[in-house]
């Protein structure tokens, strides 16, 4: 009974000291990331990383969402005759849910990853404390850069992913299910509304943000050589994606509320 | 009190610095001064505590409790700019080197210049580095190459270059010349005496290696069990009277230490 209950107070105090050093690094990144000086050339290497390498991974990820929502849809609507809505369907869904969520979770595998193994080598192999010791922060050199491209590269990137599903869908659309091209635009844009892509680009930047911290979190927190690294990078991504579902839900909550 | 010469003062002092990782006491109590121009080395077993007494002064390890005292200031608990400003006056080279593996060999060279801003602009920079590079005993091609093409030898030296780039006041040497062949150890130790006296600047190296501690020490300190259980001049380490040194110094078997990796908290003192 009272190993039971040492347990218990280990696990939260296990809890509550990660809760505690994640909230602390959290707030010093941030404060890293408003205050100069900055690393211009760092911001623009990492923009380049999480934006521009990660468009094909993106693009084909909302390709093939907008094709499948296309059939779908159009499979469903045909029961009760409203095949006309699959095109503004298609747009609602990707611009609001899937664009961001995709996006995000495949930036999550490939950049997250990416932060959390390069951050957590130069940590074990002691490149962070040489950092201090030549008098750089290792928030400001490593972190607060990665945290701004996540947060300005992701609704970027969304905002193409949506481009490219939406042209998904009116290939499916005019090729496979009959819709005049004229019309499926003109249904596309007809209901759409300027709260749909906003919302999903506000998700986007949570997103983006997300994932870059806990590649940093996890990465600068790593111990223990190759292994610890290893663990370090899985975590990263796991929670990088849970947390992406979990936001998700709230910015949606938050905006239907309005 | 009449105020002393300043040249008597120490350039770095240490009172009761005390460390421990969970139920491990690392340091338990160390006292140390160390004079402005002077190289101390630190010998001791392996895990005794030499990296974490190094980390501990340069403000990479917080202490438990005593004072670490650099240059008057007393440097315990500072934090961001503060520490920033302790550091541009101290120099590094990390046991495994610790080279920015995303950087060129002349950027980690430069990289205390360009972030300290002692450099007007990049290519006065890569001037200062490449000069750097030469000193100690590295081809200017090699500038260029990333840290994973060279050789562990030739990262100690880049290393070093990049400890002594900043011109510190106080350089720290992590155990420099192991893994080296002695050839090559020698010449770092070479490197380490002849940029220290160039720089006129305070040495601390952590060694176990007796050949380069000789070689590089004005004076020795013996780290056993969280203590500096002997702290005398170079020359005398040979004939310390310490039965601990004697044993480590000529590498015997048997003796007073048993197992360095002994898991038993040395004596603690709270
Ligand atoms: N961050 C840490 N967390 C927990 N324990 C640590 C940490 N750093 C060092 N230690 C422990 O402190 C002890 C001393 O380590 P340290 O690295 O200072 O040894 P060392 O004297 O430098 O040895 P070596 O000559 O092998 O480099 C070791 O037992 C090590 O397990
Ligand atoms: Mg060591």
């Amino acid at each position: 009974m009272t190993t039971l209950l040492a347990l218990i107070g280990r696990v939260f105090l296990t809890f509550v000291r990660t809760v505690g050093r994640f909230s602390l690094f959290t707030g010093l990144a941030v404060s890293h990331m408003v205050r100069p000086p900055l690393y211009p050339r760092l911001i623009v290497r990492q923009m380049i990383e999480i934006g521009y390498y990660s468009l094909p991974v993106v693009g084909l990820t909302t390709l093939f969402s907008g094709m499948v929502l296309a059939l779908q849809s159009h499979l469903g609507f045909a029961r009760f005759s409203a095949e006309g809505a699959v095109a503004t369907v298609v747009v609602i869904s990707l611009t609001r849910e899937l664009g961001p969520v995709l996006a995000g979770l495949m930036v999550a595998g490939r950049i997250g990853a990416a932060m959390a193994a390069e951050i957590g080598t130069m940590r074990v192999t002691e490149q962070i404390d040489a950092l201090s010791t030549l008098s750089t922060n290792p928030f400001k050199y490593l972190v607060a850069p990665r945290l701004i491209a996540g947060l300005t590269m992701l609704p970027l990137l969304v905002l193409v992913g949506d481009i490219i599903g939406v042209f998904g869908g009116y290939l499916i659309g005019t090729t496979k299910l009959g819709f005049n091209p004229g019309t499926y635009i003109a249904r596309t844009v007809e209901f759409l509304q300027i709260m749909d892509v906003v919302s999903g680009l506000v998700k986007a930047a949570a997103f983006g943000f997300v994932i870059a911290l806990m590649g940093c979190y996890h990465g600068y927190h790593s111990k223990g050589g190759a292994q610890g690294v290893g663990a370090a990078t899985t975590n990263a991504v796991v929670s990088a994606s849970i947390l992406i579902l979990i936001l998700n839900y709230v910015i949606t909550e938050l905006f239907f509320a309005q | 009190m009449t105020p002393r010469p300043p040249d008597t003062e120490p350039k770095l002092r240490l009172r009761d610095v005390r460390k421990r990782f969970g139920a491990q006491m690392v340091l338990d109590g160390i006292d140390l001064d160390v004079m402005p121009g002077e190289s101390l080395v630190v010998i001791g077993g392996s895990g005794s505590g030499k990296s974490v007494l190094l980390k501990c002064i340069l403000g990479l390890l917080r202490p438990d409790a005593g004072s670490i005292v650099i240059d008057g200031a007393e440097t315990v608990g500072l934090d961001g700019r503060a520490r920033d400003r302790v550091n541009a006056h101290l120099g590094m080279l990390f046991q495994g080197a610790a080279l920015f593996d995303s950087l060129p060999v002349w950027q980690n060279v430069a990289f205390g210049l360009i972030q300290g801003r002692h450099t007007r602009n990049r290519a006065e920079a890569r001037e200062r580095a490449m000069a750097c590079l030469a000193q100690v005993g590295l081809r200017p091609e090699v500038a260029d190459l990333v840290p994973s093409e060279l050789s562990g030898g030739m990262q100690k030296r880049v290393g070093l270059a990049r400890a002594i780039a900043t011109r510190p006041d106080i350089v720290f040497f992590d155990e420099p010349t192991t893994g080296l062949d002695p050839i090559m150890a020698d010449v770092i130790n070479d490197l380490i005496v002849a940029t220290t006296k160039d720089l006129g600047a305070t040495a601390l190296s952590i060694t176990h290696d007796m050949a380069s501690a000789t070689k590089i020490a004005d004076r020795i300190a013996m780290l056993y069990r969280g203590r500096l259980i002997w702290v005398g001049p170079a020359k005398q380490v040979f004939e310390s009277g310490n039965a601990h040194v004697d044993q480590f110094v000529h590498g015997r078997a048997d003796g007073p230490i048993t197992d360095e990796t002994d898991k038993t908290p040395a004596r603690s003192g709270r």
